[in-house]
């Protein structure tokens, strides 16, 4: 009997991307948490253990900082879970209809900004929405609405959800792609089976297709949830790194950034930053696991 | 035969490529003043380079804010310059302690100047010095003259004259009455905390004594300034709030705003942006005959990465940095940067020549937060932009932010527990 041999051809074609995903990828994960389980103290890297995550969670300056950052995220997730994604399933519902004129237009439309820097994304709403020289004080204006306006990016109260609803802005074209393409693979004989017992227009997505796409929305949400505990650029690029007005828009990336590298006159503290970033590590890995295997294994799947 | 005349011709350019290269050493600067590139390249690198044949000089700047960060990062790569621009105090003490610059005290240059603009770039004990002094800035106010002389204002010396002068231009209405926004955070601390704090600290004996323990940020002379701050809200622009530095600059230089809180380095970009004539005030003292006190922060220097491959290149040039020479050249093309050597150097730029006169009229400090307080953790520094933005918002009373203030030095700060 000849053993079967060993196929060394997908050993070869793994290699590059398995090299390439280590080398900037998993290696750089891990040396972070180890760098997290030391200091420097004169000049020399001392192990501490999980000291560092102590001073995170328990020393008052720490805490209140990392808290405040992970409430902030909490909050900035929300309001993408909230507004970004039924926004983004709504459009997919309109964008499918099959008598909408001029579909592939609006999709490009709306899914343009999504391809944008966040950097112009960020420069750009932070002049239109300038007290000084944008053009939403004047829109308003137009509409006798001015008093509505405020300094929105510039309020403790409001900086935060205005930065949310600029991500919400760029980001909609995502779910509803995802979403339009699960609502066209759903076929016509399933609708029109529906159509037979008396299920049409809005009941039909309610009771068809929003079953059918359930999957869809759960793999969106958790995009969601990573992408928004991994964001940092857009509140860097409009808010800079103190995240301002006082702290009211620092997020986990933020705060990390500022840690590890410095700030002004702070000096960077990369085992300190390493340790926030291991917590953002842990966070990110609960929240995917809850999903995975909370939600992810107990969802209905319909042969279609 | 067409073809052999091209090779020959290919290989000697490439002879004198690689001749030239092994002559000529380039020394790469790594700066966080993007805003002069055009001076370096036009002047300053020119007038050292028609000196010293041999030596080419690469001014490569990041953004301000990035700066510290960019530099740590290439200085562990091993990629950074072999000239280091140093930020005053600890961030280049904490680079020289990690072996990333060089000692300079040996070098003879140094007798140049004084302790006083040293002090920035020595070790606490003031044994080792590791830049080269290059220049300081003072805070103040720019004003636009014609809006003063068409609305009838003096210049004001007192503050219940400032008050009252920005009262005037706010009831006249076509001016903004003072240009800042609390956007960044760092103008509230900057040009307000420790543009009008000095004369309520009395500059260098308040700073000494917040050092040495011997006064809290609790103090009145530490909480009055917030108090005052607090007074500037109602005279910013409409939304200040999200109004940012940037904002600011061109609100005052397009003749809109009739007051800035300055540092003197707005004066270079100042003169090519605005058409109106500007003047300059120092900040008001409290009560008139009142000794005044300003901020002439030592703000930059030049130091030699230790792990420079060319070191005595370098060291020319640090000497050249340290000569009147190098000083008449930077004052004059960087008007608001005043020299620190000890050779008085004759400005010729108005704007600047009235601000470096404050020097004889009154006594100079720095910045109250910079040289050792803003080393632990809560930053010192960092907590005052957001003291200072609470302050003009009046989301605070100047008596809770000193609390909170004092709190966090104290957790750190061995003189204050």
């Amino acid at each position: 009997m000849n053993r079967p041999r060993f196929r060394w051809h997908i050993v070869v074609f793994l290699a590059p991307a398995v090299l390439v995903y280590t080398a900037v990828m998993i290696f750089p994960l891990f040396n972070t948490l180890r760098l997290a389980l030391f200091t420097e103290v004169d000049q020399t890297r001392v192990f501490v253990g999980l000291q560092n995550f102590r001073t995170l969670f328990f020393d008052p300056i720490w805490s209140e900082q990392f808290w405040n950052a992970l409430g902030n995220n909490f909050w900035f997730f929300l309001i993408h879970m909230l507004v970004q994604n039924p926004i983004g399933i709504a459009l997919a519902a309109l964008l499918s209809h099959p008598r909408l004129r001029f579909a592939a237009l609006y999709r490009s439309a709306i899914f343009i900004p999504t391809i944008l820097s966040f950097v112009i994304v960020g420069f750009a709403w932070k002049l239109i929405l300038s007290p000084i020289w944008g053009i939403a004080p004047s829109m308003l204006d137009a509409i006798g609405l001015k008093s509505l306006f405020a300094p929105w990016l510039g309020k403790e109260e409001y900086a935060l959800t205005t930065l949310a609803l600029i991500s919400v802005w760029q980001f909609v074209g995502i779910p509803m792609m995802l979403i339009y393409a699960a609502l066209l693979t759903i076929p016509e004989e399933i609708l029109e089976a529906g159509e037979i017992d008396g299920i049409t227009g809005a009941s039909a997505f309610w009771k068809i297709k929003l079953p059918l796409i359930l999957p869809s929305i759960g793999i969106i949400s958790i995009l969601t949830f990573v992408g928004n505990f991994n964001a940092f650029d857009l509140i860097y690029a409009s808010q800079g790194a103190l995240a301002g007005p006082d702290f009211s828009t620092d997020i986990l990336g933020t705060f990390m950034y500022r840690t590890f590298f410095g700030f002004q006159l702070q000096l960077g503290d990369p085992h300190m930053g390493s340790a926030i970033a291991g917590a953002m590590f842990a966070i990110i890995l609960v929240g995917v696991c809850i999903y995975l295997f909370g939600i992810q294994t107990r969802m209905r799947r319909y042969q279609l | 035969m067409k073809h052999k005349s091209l090779k020959l011709a290919l290989l000697g350019t490439t002879l004198m490529a690689t001749t030239a290269y092994a002559e000529d050493v380039t020394l790469t600067i790594e700066s966080w003043r993007n805003d002069d590139l055009t001076l370096w390249q036009d002047q300053i690198i020119p007038a050292f380079e028609a000196q010293h044949p041999g030596i080419k000089i690469d001014f490569t700047p990041s953004a301000p804010a990035e700066y510290n960060a960019v530099l740590n990062s290439k200085l562990d790569a091993g990629s950074a310059g072999d000239l280091i621009t140093c930020r005053p105090f600890d961030a280049s003490l904490a680079l020289y302690d990690a072996g990333h610059l060089t000692d300079l005290s040996g070098v003879d240059a140094m007798s140049n100047f004084s302790d006083v603009a040293k002090s920035a770039w020595q070790t606490d004990d003031g044994a080792v010095t590791f830049c080269v002094p290059m220049a300081s800035v003072i805070h103040g106010f720019i004003y636009n003259k014609d809006a003063f002389a068409e609305l009838g204002i003096e210049v004001p010396t007192t503050e219940d004259e400032f008050f009252a002068a920005l009262d005037k231009i706010r009831e006249d209405g076509n001016y903004i009455p003072m240009a800042m926004g609390t956007n960044d955070q760092w103008e509230a601390a900057t040009m307000g905390y420790n543009n009008i704090g000095p004369n309520y600290w009395k500059g260098e004996e308040g700073r000494q004594a917040l050092i040495a323990g011997e006064q809290k940020l609790t103090d009145e002379a530490w909480t009055a300034p917030y108090a005052t701050l607090a007074r500037w809200g109602e005279y910013l622009g409409d939304g200040y709030e999200a109004q940012t530095y940037p904002d600011s600059q061109n609100i005052f230089t397009l003749g809109r705003a009739a007051i800035y809180p300055a540092g003197s380095w707005e004066i270079s970009g100042f003169n090519t942006q605005a058409d109106f004539e500007m003047g300059a005030f120092k900040p008001p003292v409290r009560n008139a005959g009142d000794t005044c006190y300003i901020s002439d922060h030592t703000d930059i220097g030049i130091g030699m990465n230790a792990a420079t491959e060319h070191p005595e290149a370098a060291e020319t040039f640090l000497t050249w940095v340290a000569s009147p020479e190098f000083a008449e050249i930077f004052g004059n093309a960087l008007p608001g940067f005043f020299p620190l050597s000890n050779t008085p150097v004759e400005l010729q730029d108005p704007l600047a020549k009235e601000i470096v006169g404050w020097r004889d009229e009154c006594e100079s400090t720095i910045r109250s937060t910079y040289q050792i307080l803003s080393r632990g953790t809560p930053n010192l520094e960092n907590e005052t932009w957001g003291a200072s933005v609470a302050a003009i918002k009046g989301a605070k009373s100047p008596e809770d932010l000193g609390a909170e203030l004092q709190e966090g030095l104290a957790s750190w700060y061995a003189p204050h527990q």
